[in-house]
This record gives C-alpha cells, sequence and structure tokens, in this order.
C-alpha cells in the first residue's frame, strides 16, 4: 500500500472534491461547444448568409432555354412547305445518365420502343458526346410524355419537353428543295459555342435551303425559369420569355406543282423543272426519289441508312444541282437556232438515208430507214440526226457552242444553293484545255445530238426551254425576295424563233417525236422536243438503251413550253434511266396539265399511284415495314450514318464530273419514239417497255 | 419550493420537473412543426408519429424515474450482459442474413440494441466505480476492468459498423471513468495515444465508406456531388436561412429535396432554413436548460457517488447526441449518423432519450428523498 513515496489515502472526500472539480471542466466543455456550435450558426447564417442564399436559389432554379420556332418555308402563295408542329418529345443527355442500361430499359418499356428503335439509340448514344441531347422519341402522344413525365425522377438524364418540331407537309417532295434540319452535332458547336444548340429539341439547317437561310430561319431562344427538385424534376415555372419565332422565308415555288411533280414522277428516278417565263421564278424544282426530311430530324437510324444507301436510284442525290447529263436531243433547236444565225435557210434540206458517211466514218441516224428529204422543222420535230450531222460540219462548233451557251447550258445560275453542278458546252478551245487534243470531227457530231462531252442539269434544259419560249434571257429565281433580272432581248431574230417554236409545236401536235405529249385541252397546246440520250456505247448494251440492267439505259429528256401560243410555262423533265424520251414526256404532259387544269392532272395520276403502292410517303413508309421485317436489328451499324447523309445531300462540288463513263468516241444516237401509229405501244405506265426499234 | 406548493395533485406527479418537461414538450412540437413542413404541410408520416413517440415514451421516462436506487444498481450487469448478449446475436443475424443489420424485431417493434447500450454503459461504469474502494481509484484496477466493460460492446458496435453509436457508448462511459477520479494523466496519455491511434485507424480500421466520409468532411467541396453532398447542402440550407429564415414552408431546400435526410439527420438544416438562427438558438437554448441548468445540476446534488457519476454519465451521453449532430449539420464534424434528440423523426433515438430524462428524474427524486431524510 505504501510503496510510493508519499503514500497518500484516497479518501470519498477527496473523491468528491476531484468530482466537483471535474464536473466545472466538463461543463466548461459544454458550454464552450454550446458558444462554438451558436458561433458557427451565425457565421454560416449572417456573415455567409448571402453566399449561401445565391447557392440555394442556384439549386432552386434552373434556367432552361426554349428552343425558337423555326421560321416558316412558304410558297408563292403563302402555303407552308416547312412549318413547325407542337410536339411532345423526350430526350437523353448522355452526362446526366447514371446507370445507361436501366434507364434506357425503363424507357423503352414506357414509350414502346421496337428493338430497331432502341438500337438507333443506343448508336446515337455511342456517338453523341457530353451534353448532346439525343432523341429518344419524337411526336409523342400526350399519354406517353405524361407517362415519362411522371417516371422522370427516376429516368435522371431523361428529358420530357413539349415544344416544336420540323414539318414537311409534302415530306420526300420537297427534300431536295429544302434540305432537312438535324441536331447540331459536335463540329457545329465546336463552330459556335451557344447553348442553344445542345438544348433538347433544338434544330439546325442541315442542307438545302434549310441551312443556306439558317440565320433568318432560326429565330431567338426564349428563356423559362422552373423552380426544379435535386432530382430534376420541375416543380413549377416561375417565369418565361417567350422565344422569338425565326422569319418566314418566301419561295417562288408552287407547292401544289411541287407535289404533284413529285408523285407524278413516280417509282422512277427522276427530276423536273418548271418555270415561270415572265419572270424566272421556279414553281417546280423537283428531284425523285428523295429522302423524307420529316424523317431525318431526329438522325439517321441503320435501317433507314441500308434503305437510302441499298436503292441504285440513289434518293440522296439531288439531280437537278448534282446531277449532270448528256441531254440528247433536246439540244436541236437551239442547234438549229444556231444554223439560222449563220444564215442556214431552214428550207434547205438534206436526204437522210439513214446515216452519214463523214471521212471514212458513217454516223448513223436514229432511224436506220432514213427521213428521206429533210429541213430545218422536220430535222427538229422528227428529230433527224442526219440534218443536224450535215449542217453542223458545215457551220462549225464554235458557233453551236456560242449558241448553246446563250440558251443557258453550261451556265451556273445565282441561286441560295452551296453547290451546282453547271456542266460542259464543249468547243474546241475547252478540249484542248482539258484533254490536250484537238477537236475531232465525230465531237462536233456528238456535240449536235447532245452527246459526248456536253453535260447539262435538268435546271439549264429548263431555262433554255424559257429562253426559247420567250426570246429573252430568263433568269431562274427561287426567292421571292430575290430581284426580278430584267428580261434582256435574246437578240435573235424573230423569224428565227419562229422557225423553232414551229418545229417544236409540230413535235407535239403534229408529226413530231411526242404525240402523246398533247395536252388534253382543245385550246391550249404545248411545243416541245424530245430527247433520249445513251449513257454506254452499243456495244455495251446490245446496242438498245431501253432494256437490260437500269443503270445502262439511256436517259429520258423533254423539254417543253405551254401555251404555244403565248407561252407562260417553261418545263424540263428528266427520267434517269428512263429507257427513252417516252419516259419523260407523258410525265412532263401531267405536270403542265396540272397548271392549266388540276383535277384533270390529279385524275391522271391517282390510279397510277395505285398501282405503284400510293404516295411517295406512304411507299417509303412500306419500304421501310418491310426493311424492319426482314433485317430487324441486324443491319450493319454505320459509322457516321448522319455526317454520311449529309455529305451525300450536299453533294459534290461545283460541277464534280457524273459517275457515269463519258463518252468521247462517236455517240450513235438511239430510237426516237415516233409519233402515233409509228410510236411504240403507248403505255400508261411511266416506265415504258418500248420494244426494240424496228 | 416544496414547502410553497402544496395541491391536490398527487405527490408523485408533483414532483415531476415540469418545467424540464414543458421544455421537452415545446422542442418536440418545435420538431413537429418542422417534420410537417419537411412532409410538404403534412402530419402524416413523421410529425404525428413524433408527438406519439414523445407522449409514449414520456410514460417510459416517468416509469424509469419510479425506480429505486437500489433497483437500478442491482440491475445494471444484468442489463449489460443481456446487451452485450443481443449485440453478439444481432452481428450473428447480420452474418446469417447476409448483410449488416443493427436491430433485431421483436414482433412488435425493431429494438436496436446499440441503442440502449448508451445509457446501459454509463449505468454499469458508475456501478463499478460506486463499488470500487476509493484508495484504488489510482491503481490499475480502476481502469481495466472498465476497459473491458467498454471494450466488449464497443467493439461490437463498430463491427456492425455503426461508428456514431460506438463513439457515443465510449464518450458516456469516458465521462464516467474521468467524473470517477482516475488520475488525469490517464487521460493526457490516452489522448495522446488516441492522436497516434486515430490516423492508423483511419488507414486500417474504418471501411471505405467511414474513411470517405472523414476525409469529405476535411473537405466537403471535393466531392460535391458524392459524400460532400451531405454537407454543402446541409450548409447551404442553414446558410441561406439567414437571421430569420425563409418562413415555415418555405424551405426550397428541404421541399425540393436538395436537403438529405431532411427529417433525421439533418433536421436541424430543415429547420434552419425555415426558422433562421432565431430558430437554432432556440434549440440550443432548450438544450441549455435541459443539459447544462438541468443535468449537470441534477448530477451535482446527487445524494451519492453512484447517482452522481450516473448523472453526469447520462448527462454527456445526451450531450454527445446534440453536440455532434449540430456539429456534423454544420460542417463541424464528419458525417455520423446520429440524430438531434426530440428534432429528428425516429423511435429509437427518443426512447434512448427518455430513459436517459428518465433516469435523471429518478436521481433527482433520490436526492429529494434523501434531503428528506436528512
Amino acid at each position: 500500500m505504501a510503496r510510493r513515496t508519499t503514500p497518500k489515502p484516497i479518501t470519498p472526500g477527496m473523491l468528491q472534491n476531484s468530482f466537483d472539480r471535474r464536473s466545472i471542466i466538463l461543463g466548461t466543455l459544454q458550454g464552450a461547444v454550446g458558444v462554438a456550435l451558436a458561433t458557427r450558426m451565425g457565421y454560416l447564417a449572417l456573415f455567409e448568409n448571402e453566399h449561401y442564399k445565391l447557392m440555394s436559389e442556384s439549386n432552386r432554379v434552373n434556367l432552361s432555354l426554349i428552343p425558337p420556332r423555326r421560321g416558316w418555308i412558304l410558297d408563292r402563295s403563302g402555303q407552308p412547305i416547312a412549318s413547325n408542329r407542337a410536339d411532345f418529345r423526350v430526350d437523353i443527355i448522355p452526362d446526366r445518365l447514371i446507370d445507361k442500361d436501366k434507364t434506357l430499359a425503363e424507357l423503352g418499356e414506357i414509350l414502346q420502343l421496337s428493338p430497331i428503335d432502341m438500337q438507333d439509340i443506343k448508336d446515337k448514344l455511342d456517338k453523341a458526346r457530353g451534353f448532346q441531347p439525343v432523341a429518344a422519341g419524337e411526336h409523342l402522344s400526350a399519354d406517353l410524355y405524361a407517362a415519362v413525365s411522371v417516371r422522370q425522377p427516376d429516368l435522371p438524364g431523361v428529358v420530357p419537353q413539349r415544344g416544336f418540331s420540323r414539318f414537311y407537309p409534302s415530306g420526300p417532295c420537297v427534300g431536295h428543295l429544302v434540305g432537312y434540319v438535324g441536331a447540331a452535332n459536335a463540329e457545329d458547336y465546336a463552330k459556335e459555342h451557344n447553348p442553344l444548340l445542345i438544348t433538347p429539341g433544338f434544330k439546325i439547317g442541315k442542307d438545302g435551303l434549310e441551312k443556306r437561310f439558317d440565320a433568318e430561319l432560326r429565330g431567338v431562344p426564349g428563356a423559362r425559369r422552373s423552380e426544379v427538385t435535386a432530382g430534376g424534376k420541375i416543380v413549377r415555372d416561375l417565369d418565361t420569355r417567350e422565344d422569338i419565332p425565326g422569319k418566314p422565308i418566301h419561295l417562288t415555288i408552287n407547292a401544289g406543282l411541287q407535289e404533284y411533280a413529285a408523285r407524278r414522277i413516280g417509282t422512277d428516278s427522276g427530276a423536273c423543272v418548271v418555270m415561270d417565263i415572265h419572270n424566272g421564278d421556279i414553281l417546280a424544282f423537283v428531284s425523285m426519289p428523295s429522302f423524307d426530311p420529316n424523317s431525318f430530324t431526329d438522325g439517321v437510324g441503320r435501317l433507314e441508312w441500308k434503305m437510302l444507301a441499298d436503292d441504285d436510284h440513289v434518293p440522296l442525290r439531288n439531280k437537278i444541282l448534282h446531277g449532270l447529263f448528256p441531254p440528247g436531243s433536246t439540244v436541236k433547236p437551239t442547234v438549229a437556232l444556231s444554223f439560222l444565225e449563220a444564215g442556214l435557210d431552214p428550207n434547205e434540206s438534206v436526204n437522210c438515208t439513214g446515216g452519214l458517211r463523214v471521212g471514212n466514218r458513217v454516223f448513223h441516224c436514229w432511224q436506220h430507214h432514213g427521213h428521206g428529204q429533210t429541213n430545218m422543222w422536220k430535222g427538229i420535230y422528227q428529230s433527224c440526226d442526219v440534218y443536224f450531222y450535215y449542217f453542223a460540219q458545215k457551220i462549225g462548233s464554235a458557233t453551236i457552242a456560242k449558241m448553246l451557251r446563250r440558251m443557258g447550258y453550261g451556265q451556273k445560275f445565282d441561286l441560295p444553293f452551296p453547290h451546282q453542278s453547271y456542266g460542259t458546252v464543249p468547243d474546241p478551245d475547252w478540249k484542248e484545255k482539258k484533254y490536250h487534243k484537238p477537236w475531232a470531227v465525230y465531237d462536233t457530231v456528238n456535240a449536235t445530238i447532245g452527246q459526248g462531252y456536253m453535260l447539262v442539269n435538268p435546271l439549264q434544259q429548263a431555262v433554255a426551254a424559257s429562253r426559247i419560249a420567250s426570246g429573252n434571257i430568263v433568269f431562274p429565281r427561287l426567292m421571292q425576295n430575290a430581284p426580278i433580272r430584267a428580261s434582256e432581248p435574246l437578240g435573235v431574230p424573230k423569224e428565227h424563233m419562229d422557225v423553232i417554236r414551229s418545229g417544236m409545236f409540230e413535235v407535239v401536235n403534229g408529226r413530231g417525236s411526242a404525240g402523246r405529249a398533247r395536252l388534253p385541252f382543245p385550246n391550249i397546246q404545248m411545243s416541245g422536243k424530245t430527247g433520249t440520250a445513251q449513257v454506254v456505247g452499243l456495244n455495251m448494251n446490245g446496242g438498245n438503251g431501253k432494256i437490260g440492267a437500269w443503270k445502262h439505259r439511256d436517259h429520258g429528256h423533254f423539254i417543253c413550253f405551254a401555251p404555244s401560243d403565248n407561252p407562260r410555262y417553261a418545263c424540263a423533265v428528266l427520267m434517269e434511266h428512263g429507257g427513252s424520251s417516252a419516259a419523260a414526256y407523258p410525265v412532263a404532259r401531267d405536270i403542265m396539265t396540272w397548271l392549266f387544269d388540276q383535277q384533270k392532272a390529279m385524275d391522271v395520276l391517282l390510279p397510277m399511284e395505285k398501282e405503284w403502292g400510293g404516295t411517295p410517303q406512304e411507299r417509303m413508309a412500306a419500304k421501310y415495314r418491310a426493311y424492319a421485317a426482314q433485317y430487324g436489328v441486324t443491319a450493319p451499324q454505320v459509322d457516321n450514318s448522319e455526317q454520311a447523309v449529309e455529305a451525300a445531300v450536299a453533294g459534290p462540288p461545283d460541277n464534280a464530273q457524273p459517275p457515269q463513263p463519258i463518252q468521247t468516241d462517236a455517240a450513235s444516237p438511239d430510237a426516237e419514239p415516233l409519233a402515233e401509229g409509228a410510236a411504240p405501244a403507248a403505255a400508261p405506265s411511266p416506265v415504258p417497255t418500248a420494244p426494240p426499234h424496228p | 419550493m416544496n414547502l410553497t406548493s402544496r395541491s391536490i395533485i398527487p405527490e408523485p406527479l408533483r414532483q415531476l420537473p415540469w418545467k424540464i418537461l414543458s421544455a421537452l414538450g415545446l422542442l418536440t412540437l418545435f420538431g413537429s412543426a418542422v417534420l410537417y413542413s419537411a412532409a410538404g404541410g403534412k402530419m402524416m408520416p413523421w410529425a404525428l408519429v413524433h408527438m406519439v413517440h414523445f407522449a409514449l415514451f414520456l410514460a417510459l421516462a416517468i416509469a424509469v424515474s419510479r425506480v429505486p436506487r437500489e433497483r437500478f444498481r442491482q440491475m445494471a450487469y444484468p442489463f449489460y450482459g443481456v446487451l452485450v448478449v443481443l449485440l453478439v446475436l444481432v452481428e450473428a443475424v447480420g452474418k446469417i442474413g447476409g448483410g449488416s443489420q443493427r436491430w433485431l424485431n421483436i414482433g412488435f417493434m425493431n429494438l436496436q440494441p446499440s441503442e440502449l447500450m448508451k445509457p446501459v454503459i454509463v449505468l454499469a461504469m458508475a456501478h463499478f466505480f460506486a463499488n470500487l474502494p476509493p484508495s484504488m481509484t489510482r491503481t490499475w484496477r480502476a481502469l481495466i476492468p472498465p476497459g473491458m466493460l467498454l471494450a466488449v460492446p464497443a467493439a461490437l458496435v463498430i463491427l456492425q459498423p455503426d461508428l456514431g453509436t460506438a463513439l457515443a457508448i465510449c464518450f458516456g462511459a469516458v465521462v464516467v471513468i474521468f467524473m470517477a477520479g482516475v488520475p488525469m494523466w490517464w487521460f493526457m496519455a490516452g489522448g495522446a495515444a488516441g492522436a497516434v491511434a486515430a490516423p492508423l485507424a483511419f488507414f486500417f480500421a474504418l471501411h471505405d465508406y467511414q474513411r470517405k466520409r472523414v476525409l469529405v468532411f476535411l473537405d466537403p467541396e471535393s466531392d460535391m456531388l458524392g459524400s460532400g453532398y451531405h454537407i454543402t447542402q446541409s450548409k447551404i440550407a442553414i446558410g441561406s436561412g439567414g437571421f430569420f429564415g425563409k418562413g415555415f414552408m418555405n424551405g426550397s431546400q428541404s421541399h425540393l429535396e436538395y436537403l438529405p435526410e431532411k427529417h433525421t439527420d439533418f433536421v436541424f438544416a430543415t429547420m434552419s432554413e425555415e426558422w433562421g438562427m432565431i430558430g437554432g438558438l432556440f434549440v440550443l437554448f432548450i438544450f441549455f436548460i435541459v443539459l447544462f441548468r438541468w443535468g449537470m445540476g441534477v448530477s451535482r446534488r446527487a445524494p451519492d457517488r453512484f447517482s452522481q457519476l450516473l448523472a453526469a454519465g447520462i448527462t454527456a451521453t445526451m450531450f454527445f447526441y446534440v453536440a455532434i449532430n449540430m456539429m456534423m449539420v454544420m460542417g463541424l464534424a464528419p458525417v455520423v449518423g446520429i440524430p438531434l434528440p426530440f428534432m429528428s423523426h425516429g423511435g429509437s433515438s427518443m426512447m434512448t432519450n427518455m430513459i436517459c430524462v428518465g433516469t435523471l428524474m429518478a436521481i433527482e427524486r433520490w436526492s429529494r428523498n434523501s434531503t428528506s431524510l436528512n
């Protein structure tokens, strides 16, 4: 017990003293903690109050942009070509996803998405970066929208929204005219660091007019301040600044005609341009088949891409702007004009025996039996090749090329499209420069019948028709606010014009090559010129451009204007690989008919459409269903389908050469259909399967 | 005092510390108001239940206050033993169930033995030191047995794992040991040892989530969307409330669900947002009255060593709840799951705190009886 140096017995009294002392220590400690807590509270609530108030507000209030309503695209009478419709949509923000697979599965269940839709969303999510929204559903019903909204707290990263989406009432009929819109991609965002671009539901113009006039159409976004929970659910809107819709743009297009022309081209690959010759207004600007711009707005799925890529009619190619075609005999009236200007008497004739020997070669007429005595009128309405071979050599290619250019061939027009392929009007200088080869006799021969190096686009053909019809230098015009270029006279004497106009009148209304193109009116006539252009050499297709592989068939052309006595409208129709001009002129006839009597034109179209399986929209939907049934989710993933589509629709740079081989050798013209009786069996089908010509 | 208030109210009821019980009732009502607001203006599921808990466990506290001192001392070790067995059982059931679990379902309620251990360890410690001859208070016999007494339940609770409760148990026990008069330098040495052990424990003993909580406490902004989120949002709630608060039912942090655990561990933040610093000072004031004035006073006035130590330990246990919870919500302590007495929703904590209050009332009664005997 007394081991220590100072053994101190401990008594209860000592313990009581120690307890009292220590309870003061404990009390002090507690009091100190209490004071510390009160101080801390004061620091947070008073000193830092402003700071935390701000943080609390930024928690509570969420500022979101309201995508502006896009400006409408209107036709000449104010009818919408592109409008907006109220829309319920659901987007996914990749960066806000927590459990991607679970959220997707749940969302798929709520929205009743098919495996194909799910696959497309997954593809898009894999490619999307950060806050770039991915559309999971557009054009939802109010019920589905409500179902997603209710579940939103359990679906982080999913943003249901009501807003407006782009709507093209006639779908594929205007695809190549207006382009399409889509969500901004990473490159767009890199170019323009605008938070609007990553606002769900906002679309920018991706092609065509939508892209060219994006700045005008875009508008100013609105903003919405709303109270949100931590889970992102909107409790209530605090205040809203309305968006300012984009400005409308007015086109010279006639929406009804545009749609009719697109539908009338049917299942073929074709293009059509209709112009008002008084002021150059483009009334129809159609390239079919096309894509449906409505279905591109939420991106391009695997199946959609496969459908477009598999189609040998190349729906993504704009044949008016990016297609170049040998025009065939449609250039003959222009060539004849150059003859007249060079002083040729239109009554001077040549005896066509079915061919013409030039040097040691024989150039054939399409009519191997020959046309007999042929003057200029007959040369035009019977499209006699020998007549043109003969006089072209006398007059020379330079004169011919000059007249062709005056009529608009080889010209680039001032239209709001980024690229235009304007083709070639060959002459000796051009050939020397391009190929370092001297001009040969067969080059002249080819050029006079619209073959060889000669390449044009359908717009130029319509312009040429307008200029022939009016005698003025008509320029095409697409925007209503674009100035009308004063129509200067071509400077071609009226007598010359009368000659070729009467020849073209005869093509349709007389002994010419397109008797079935006659308009179904007793008092309105149409004048025109057929053209059948070879795409491959004789030996490749057994010498017949009407049968065989589709891509080896001849192109069918028709240019025309009406009414013949007092021209108002000009039209050019191209049926790519249509076999012959017989594929083109019935289409031109019906389109012209529409301008004078819509009902009559529709009566012709509707039975045909029944045979084809409906309107272009209906046919595309049916095709998609068939693809979905056949391929399901097995379609291969495309690396960058959206960029691929953008590139394909944007087309090649100016005046890139067409994919088909250019014929640099002597062309042998294919048969032009004859007038009634001699013409191949008149079929109402737009794909005439003409028998080999006798 | 007693002489003046003669009335028709029966003696046992008159003896209850009504001022203290009213203060606690007021605090509970205030808590209910906060819970009412947190539930979006509904009595259910929290506010009403909170008041029912109070009434129910107030009866328990009054019952406890009637227990004689000898019964307390008799039951100290048996209670302790039963709770240790239950803690082992919880651990075993948890292991079999394939997960960690803190309670046992005993039919009508979920019993959380670790919760009950908080007052019972204090009881056991007080009993031990009251029995220890004064001469031994400065020998190893004053340290080793209580050390064992504490180590077993503390270890079991840490295993659950429930760091907050284990700390509360330790705190109550250590305060009793301290008040019992063991040498001061032991505590100094203990503190030094703790300073060495803490980093070791941090790296080797803590679970990942616990380690993360400590790290986040040191730097909440390092993990704004993860664990730091709790602390940050709580500070925003308190700070944005200002002096007068945003007003009843106007707390955006709680109503828009930015505040986690707004009805349990973070109820003080929920309250502060709507009632401001005024509300906070009110809560602090009530605890000052109940713990500092009353609890410590009961301990000082206690008639004998056992009662003194018991009262001091019980007060310390309740203090620990309040201090740690409020430090946590204000960003002064890491996030440990400890509720705020009489404010947080939850039956277990209300029960423990009411047992503590009942115990203090019993001690107050004993001292009254012993004075009247003297």
